[in-house]
């Protein structure tokens, strides 16, 4: 079962520079904590202190916002893209 | 077509005074007016048509520019920055002659060269809870170019209030989000993203960057969402949420949903505007700093006692590439992300001075050592950008 995992640059450099990361799991929470176990710089940044969604930071399962779909609870299955999308503000 | 594709006209009550167009104004546009989905009436549309930018700086550039070639009749411009020489590699609005000039000012100026049939009006002020909702109104369009949180949620619920659409446009360094918000039936800007991050923690364009071309691509992205608005023809980014990924040449169209617990535009508890620096933390987060502020020395200071030869470890907590634009003579590198294993390396009998670009993160490096149980640190103030203005002008400004 792999999920193929997006990340904004910024997170890719935490990455070893790779913008797409492949990860394994049921959940799309089972996904986030495959891809934090292959990178632990990126935990601290895909989950807040009590391993929640940060409420600036939306995730997307295909072009679903996860929120409305069970958060990390989501089904994910073998094929699907995970897209991480954080706030910005610079105009 | 979803619910929230709804094609919105905000033009529509006014098509039966639609201005004319003079034979000047029929040559100007004629490239608009033979394509069958602008024509004579869209062109007259686009005349009629009042929009709001909210920033003249990096997105609003290419905004005003282009907004006001493509005829449309009145464009207000909020800003209150004077043009800068870190600008002009991106700001394609304002020129070299205009530096120190209020924006505002340039942007008029350009404007009324590209386009005189367009009316331009300023604002010369921050928008505010207290005057954004005045300032809005009569505006069909408002378009955010800003560059700061507070200033996103205050746009984004000023326009909700108000019922006037919001064409988001965001960026920092390669990657850009465009959005069209606070529609009838379409989510807004907090349905995306539901609360800021806490200050510092997402470095602004100033902080961490931004590829110069990146706001033009992403202001004329906004500046299209705007025109399709004011004519009412397309698929408006309603409903959806458009990435553009400059270095790896990507698009990506996500799916975006009214939350229904939105309390702008969900639950509408939101009745009014809101103080929104405390929203976005600022006022804790300078709360915070005034009480964990540290030991400072000022460059003078800090150049006297160089200059008589007193022994100082001074410390450059700034990344490898900053390193390489410019740094203080007899300092050292430790970028603030090694610090921590630097830390059995440094000589705890000797004085450290610390000091970044422009004074935050070599703050957080004297915390880091006060804590780790130094105790003659003290933090440069305003880094090596005020060094530069009152000690060393060969020490170059970034």
């Amino acid at each position: 079962m792999s999920i193929t995992v997006h990340l904004p640059n910024l997170l890719a450099r935490l990455a070893a520079d790779q913008p797409s990361i492949e990860a394994e799991g049921a959940t799309v929470g089972d996904a986030i904590d495959n891809v934090i176990a292959q990178f632990p710089a990126l935990g601290p940044r895909l989950r807040d202190e009590n391993g929640k969604q940060y409420p600036f930071v939306t995730l997307y399962l295909n072009d679903e916002d996860i929120r409305f779909q069970g958060g990390f609870a989501a089904p994910a299955g073998d094929g699907d893209e995970l897209i991480i999308v954080p706030t910005v503000a610079g105009g | 077509m979803s619910a929230t594709d709804t094609v919105i006209d905000p033009v529509a009550t006014r098509l039966a005074q639609l201005p004319e167009l003079d034979n000047d104004e029929v040559l100007r546009y004629s490239r608009h007016l033979i394509i069958p989905e602008v024509g004579l009436e869209g062109q007259r549309r686009l005349k009629a048509s009042r929009v709001l930018l909210v920033g003249a700086g990096g997105l609003g550039s290419p905004l005003g520019l282009y907004l006001a070639a493509a005829g449309v009749g009145h464009l207000g411009l909020v800003d209150f920055d004077l043009v800068d020489l870190t600008n002009l590699h991106r700001q394609v609005i304002h020129g070299t002659k205009d530096l120190g000039r209020p924006k505002l000012d340039s942007a008029r100026d350009r404007i009324a060269d590209v386009n005189p049939h367009v009316h331009v009006e300023t604002y010369d002020v921050r928008l505010t809870s207290q005057n954004a909702l005045e300032i809005l109104r009569g505006y069909d369009v408002v378009v955010d170019g800003t560059d700061n949180f507070p200033t996103r949620y205050l746009v984004n619920d000023a326009c909700v209030l108000s019922g006037i659409p919001n064409v988001y446009g965001s960026i920092f360094r390669f990657e850009g989000q465009v959005s069209v918000f606070a529609t009838e039936r379409g989510p807004c800007y907090r349905c995306l993203f539901r609360e800021p991050p806490p200050p510092g923690l997402v470095p602004s364009c100033a902080e961490g960057g931004v590829l110069g071309v990146l706001p033009g691509l992403v202001g004329m992205l906004q500046a299209t969402e705007a025109i399709k608005l004011l004519l009412g023809i397309g698929q408006p980014l309603i409903g959806r949420l458009l990435l553009v990924d400059a270095l790896r040449a990507q698009f990506r169209t996500l799916k975006l949903q009214r939350d229904p617990e939105c309390p702008t535009c969900g639950t509408h508890e939101l009745k009014e505007l809101i103080d929104y620096e405390e929203f976005c933390g600022l006022r804790k987060a300078a709360a915070e700093a005034r009480a964990n502020a540290v030991p400072e020395i000022t460059p003078s200071e800090l150049a006297t006692r160089i200059a008589r030869g007193d022994a100082i470890d001074l410390i450059d907590v700034r990344e490898p590439h900053e390193w390489e634009i410019a740094r203080i003579p007899g300092a050292r590198l430790i970028p603030l992300g090694t610090l921590a294993e630097a830390l059995p390396s440094l000589d705890r009998t000797s004085e450290i001075v610390v000091h970044c670009k422009g004074g935050s993160r070599s703050a957080k490096a004297v915390r880091q050592l006060l804590d780790a149980g130094f105790v003659n640190v003290t933090n440069l103030a305003g880094g090596i950008t005020r060094w530069s203005d009152e000690v060393d002008p060969g020490v170059a400004k970034y």
